[in-house]
């Protein structure tokens, strides 16, 4: 891999950018590997580069159906922050932060990782007592978390409306400056990029269609393209499809897979430089260094795997949008897309050995798995190679949904994204 | 948009009249003292979640407020049909379980 440069930059200028390097290869899959990652997006990637650079383990594939990003990574509105109220939750998330802060210089790849801060607003008494209660718990944990008032946040949001007068009015936030947004494109190159040049195996356009299990063992992969990939450890990353993987190995994972939709409108001057979000009004919105705004949105209620959203959810979107930000009433929408997302019923990722051995899931992620990115992929090699949970993990594995330790950040953390 | 028929109101309604509540046919443990953990974790969280024919829970919320089942293909969004809580109806292809 030639290391990207300010001088490598020039160099490249110079030759008209005609002779910039492929950024991975395009293998032919062995017969067999130690360590088969199934699932291209951010999180599988990250768990390659892990496995093979934390864990000095070789013989690594990472198998993706579409193309590296394509899923939830590639359609996700990229706000990363780590405030969340339980420890298990908080530190796992924190684990990631401090991975972010340092991975554009890790990978060797600009993944645009911008500390701008996000604000979760409260909209009524409630609201801020919840937010007080978790700004406190962020603390004893050691993040950074702040309570504001509504004068603060007009402070910092100029263009939201603080007034008294509008029908959920702002009360104030919680407030974590070193959270923030990244190139979500780039987390997923980045990682493919440093995982490729320490030898693994990327194979796009391969669509696992059943995990073989004898006596009670995964041993391979069935895939529609290149048929029989045997196996030594099988990890699973596959988001919003963990339920159909599961079924191929045959259990039933406590997910439910439903479409999640965003979407960015023309590009403005710049008006918001932090991340705004309320859970009350359901509706978060940010700014691109392109300049569109990037708006997300609440889940559609059913299950769902057509990658797009509904009608009503865009509407009520709009409306918590125009309510809090008047100046944006005109704004032209420019492209609306959904993803699939993978709920759990406490609203915490399951990364976790399953009924089947040498078989590990890491899903769950939900509305929220993007800025855990560098964290997930950490843990998850960590399990991959020692076949069983460290102990930032160990909380999450999937059999809490049977013994009943949760760690419920369903509201608690204002989970939106 | 959906268009879903409400079998109390016997009419086609859009989807935002409809709040969905989930997979349908769930039936609560007979026993619920001698019930394992196991058991119980399984009534409670783990609910299908096909990627095709789903029998799921609609609530007529902003109509009638009644419940009733719908059957529709979860990746291609056909719906199949809507029938009341209590009753059944075939898809094709599948047998009651
Ligand atoms: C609209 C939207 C907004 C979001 N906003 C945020 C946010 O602001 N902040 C945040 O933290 N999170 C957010 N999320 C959630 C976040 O995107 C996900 O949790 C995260 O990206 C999951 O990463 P992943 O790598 O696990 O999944 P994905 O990126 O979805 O990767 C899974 C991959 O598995 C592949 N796959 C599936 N089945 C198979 C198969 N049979 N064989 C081979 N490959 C297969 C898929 O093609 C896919 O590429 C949002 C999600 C959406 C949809
Ligand atoms: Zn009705």
């Amino acid at each position: 891999m030639t290391r990207y440069s300010g001088i490598g930059l020039l160099k490249h200028a110079l030759h008209h950018q005609e002779n910039w390097q492929r950024m991975w290869r395009n293998p032919k899959p062995r017969d067999h590997y130690d360590f088969i990652v199934v699932g291209g997006g951010g999180h599988g990637l990250a768990t390659a580069y892990y496995l093979a650079k934390v864990h000095q383990k070789a013989n690594i594939a990472v198998v993706e159906k579409g193309w590296l990003g394509g899923g939830n990574t590639g359609r996700n509105t990229t706000i990363v922050r780590s405030n969340y109220l339980w420890d298990e939750a908080a530190h796992l998330y924190e684990h990631a932060m401090k991975l972010w802060e340092g991975l554009s210089q890790d990978l060797n790849y600009n993944v645009m990782f911008s500390q701008r801060g996000v604000m979760n607003l409260g909209h009524n008494l409630q609201d801020m007592r919840d937010i007080q209660r978790r700004v406190n718990a962020n603390r004893l944990n050691g993040i950074d978390s702040e309570v504001l008032d509504a004068q603060q946040c007009k402070e910092i949001v100029p263009i939201m409306d603080c007034s008294s007068s509008t029908r959920y009015p702002v009360l104030g936030a919680s407030w974590q400056p070193r959270a923030g947004v990244a190139r979500h494109d780039a987390v997923a190159w980045g990682y493919a990029r440093a995982a490729d040049a320490l030898g693994v195996d990327i194979i796009q356009q391969t669509e696992v269609v059943d995990i073989v299990v004898e006596d009670g063992v995964a041993v391979g992969i069935q895939t529609k393209q290149h048929g029989l990939i045997k196996a030594g450890r099988i990890g699973c990353v596959t988001a919003g499809h963990s339920g159909v993987l599961a079924g191929m190995a045959g259990f039933e994972l406590p997910v439910e897979s439903h479409p999640l939709q965003a979407f960015v409108s023309e590009p403005i001057k710049p008006i918001l430089d932090t991340v705004v979000m309320s859970n009350a009004v359901h509706g978060y919105m940010s700014q691109s260094d392109k300049g569109d705004l990037v708006i997300g949105a609440g889940i559609d209620g059913y299950v769902g795997y057509g990658q797009r959203g509904s009608y009503p959810v865009i509407e009520h979107t709009v409306h918590a949008i125009m309510e809090l930000f008047p100046v944006v009433s005109r704004v032209h929408m420019n492209r609306q897309w959904g993803g699939i997302v993978d709920t759990t019923p406490d609203a915490c990722p399951i990364i976790s050995a399953t009924p089947v051995e040498n078989l590990f899931f890491n899903c769950g992620w939900g509305t929220g798995g993007f800025k855990a990115t560098p964290g997930s992929g950490h843990v998850f090699a960590d399990m991959l190679a020692n076949g069983k949970p460290n102990k930032l993990c160990k909380a999450f594995n999937m059999f809490r949904f049977h013994d009943g330790a949760l760690i419920d950040e369903h509201g608690a953390a204002g989970v939106a994204h | 948009m959906f268009l879903l028929y409400c079998p109390h109101c016997e009419e086609h309604r859009e989807e935002e009249e409809f709040h969905a509540s989930g997979q349908a046919h769930l039936a609560r443990p007979t026993d619920p003292d001698n019930c394992t953990d196991v058991e119980w974790g399984e009534f409670l969280y783990f609910r299908k979640n096909p990627k095709g024919l789903h029998r799921e829970l609609w609530h007529h919320s902003a109509g009638c407020r009644k419940y009733f089942n719908v059957l529709r293909n979860t990746a291609s969004y056909e719906i199949i049909g809507s029938y009341k809580v209590g009753d059944w109806l075939d898809a094709p292809g599948e047998k009651k379980s």
